[in-house]
């Protein structure tokens, strides 16, 4: 079966900073695949270069079998599509939800308009009322439903997921993540997932990669993290640092 | 314990064109010497408690409260010039992303010395030396360095070191800490919470950390105060979280996903109309 999405000792270097160091990696289709590490550890700049928006400057991405190039096709876009950290941010400020679901129908020349816009709502667990509101209008994990929506309404095959959960509340987290994984599940898409947080990574990934400096550190399986199976010293500091605070001798 | 801080059904409102928002409703609690934390969601009042308390509601909002005393002092009724004598010298706020909250067009020394010598007469080479001792404090290793550099210059947790420098330099009684290490590392967040942890039991201080992390709070603070809607759900040592009583509370806790426990679906808040009564 041909990979989801491969990379081969990718390299990004933005001027003469190497944020990414020959990263290689594949995810199976329909897989959930987690990238962990703090910042600059290159996690997002992996799934930036994958989206084509960090510049890439050695080895290779494969996506369902193609290797892509410099620039993306169209028919690129309609298979992977990317849910971004900030929902304050990653959607247009003047324009209503419905202006922002319609414009990805419109650029890749969908028919049946109308239909789709109340079906992605509807999927992300928003209703139809939510159609004509504008961004400020919505908390921040409605936000993040729209952003979702305007992923999916394409039907991306691949979804990229970058800390979609870290600018929200505990409580709403829990919402958000429970919507991805079952959209997850109906539409049996690929994840690659981003995030600081073992536990997220932990509970939506079969696998994960822990990254610092640009760099793999280990690959791991959810069960084998929570047997606290590692073998590098950094891992096992970003699971002592998730269990919380601890006061020395107590 | 003594007390140093008495509130007693605090109310914060914002007038809007659609009418008026209750930010908090009745909250009331007492502080000593001690380490309390407040934990809610976004919009559960605990930053405007915290801002209250500090004096740093905007304006055109109105507070009322049977009591606010700060150490003896009538917080409501103080003069705008006696208020501003406690805040950043008595009463100081760490706020939550260096970023954002220190002045990016001055060295990181020149503010930690412009703080002090806003509360205290001291020369300039005094003023410095302290700036420079206390950058020690909260463990920069370097700090003839840092002292001239730019908030952008230096990393986020470098910056909420600084931050906690130039809250404390002061020697305040009373510290609120508002979401002091979300915009951190989960490493770095412990380091910055092992440094304040260490400054606050050193120097006696109360704190109050607010937080929307209940577990992070409950493993930092002696006690710990849920909030939900603008009011006090719940109060618990934060010893006792296991045993929370409040449906809330419980939710909180319930909803975060662990490593090795294997959830799915997560149990989410079924939010009932009656807590916010």
């Amino acid at each position: 079966m041909t990979p989801a999405l491969t990379t081969e000792n990718l390299e990004v270097t933005f001027h003469h900073f190497r944020a990414l160091q020959g990263v290689s990696l594949d995810v199976a289709p329909g897989e959930s695949f987690g990238l962990v590490g703090e910042s600059g550890s290159g996690k997002s700049t992996l799934l930036r270069a994958v989206a084509g928006l960090a510049p890439v400057s050695g080895g290779s991405i494969t996506v369902n079998g193609n290797v892509l190039g410099k620039s993306r096709t169209k028919a690129f876009y309609r298979e992977v599509q990317m849910v971004f950290q900030d929902p304050y941010g990653s959607l247009h400020p003047r324009q209503t939800v419905d202006r922002l679901l319609l414009e990805p129908l419109s650029v890749h020349g969908f028919g049946d308009i109308e239909p789709r816009i109340l079906r992605a709502l509807d999927e992300v667990g928003l209703g139809s009322s939510f159609r004509f509101r504008y961004s400020h209008q919505l908390s921040g994990g409605q936000r993040q439903r729209v952003a979702i929506a305007r992923a999916l309404i394409l039907e991306p095959s691949i979804l990229l997921l970058d800390e979609p959960t870290s600018a929200l509340d505990a409580s709403v987290q829990a919402e958000v993540l429970n919507l991805l994984e079952q959209i997850r599940r109906d539409r049996k898409l690929t994840f690659i997932m981003v995030s600081h947080d073992l536990a997220v990574v932990t509970h939506m990934c079969d696998r994960l990669m822990v990254m610092q400096n640009g760099a793999e550190v280990e690959r791991l399986t959810a069960s084998e993290l929570a047997r606290r199976h590692v073998t590098q010293d950094y891992t096992r500091n970003l699971l002592v640092a998730s269990q919380g605070f601890v006061r020395p001798g107590a | 314990m003594s007390t140093m801080l008495n509130v007693e059904d605090l109310r914060v409102q914002f007038p809007t064109r659609t009418g008026t928002v209750d930010a908090v409703r009745g909250v009331s609690f007492t502080l000593g010497r001690e380490r309390l934390g407040i934990v809610g969601e976004s919009g559960s009042g605990k930053s405007q408690t915290g801002r209250a308390i500090m004096g740093l509601t905007p304006p055109h909002a109105k507070i009322t409260a049977k009591t606010l005393n700060f150490d003896g002092i009538d917080l409501l009724s103080a003069s705008v010039k006696q208020r501003r004598a406690l805040r950043g010298s008595r009463i100081s706020m760490i706020l939550q992303d260096p970023k954002y909250s220190l002045n990016p067009v001055m060295s990181i020394g020149r503010q930690i010395v412009e703080t002090l010598r806003t509360h205290e007469k001291v020369s300039k080479s005094e003023a410095r030396k302290r700036a420079l001792d206390m950058l020690a404090a909260v463990q920069i290793r370097d700090p003839e360095r840092v002292y001239d550099l730019h908030p952008h210059e230096v990393s986020g947790g470098m910056g909420q070191r600084a931050m906690i420098a130039m809250m404390l330099i002061t020697g305040p009684e009373l510290l609120i800490a508002d979401e002091p290490t979300s915009a951190l590392d989960v490493t770095v967040q412990l380091d910055v919470l092992g440094i304040l942890d260490n400054l606050v039991r050193d120097r006696g201080m109360g704190l109050i950390f607010i937080s929307h992390d209940l577990r992070l709070v409950s493993s930092f603070c002696d006690r710990v105060i849920v909030m939900y809607a603008g009011r006090i759900v719940e109060e618990i040592a934060a010893t006792d979280l296991r045993n929370a009583k409040h449906p809330y509370t419980q939710g909180l806790l319930n909803c975060m996903p662990e490593i090795g426990a294997d959830r799915h679906p997560l149990p989410v808040l079924d939010r009932k109309p009656e807590w916010a009564a």
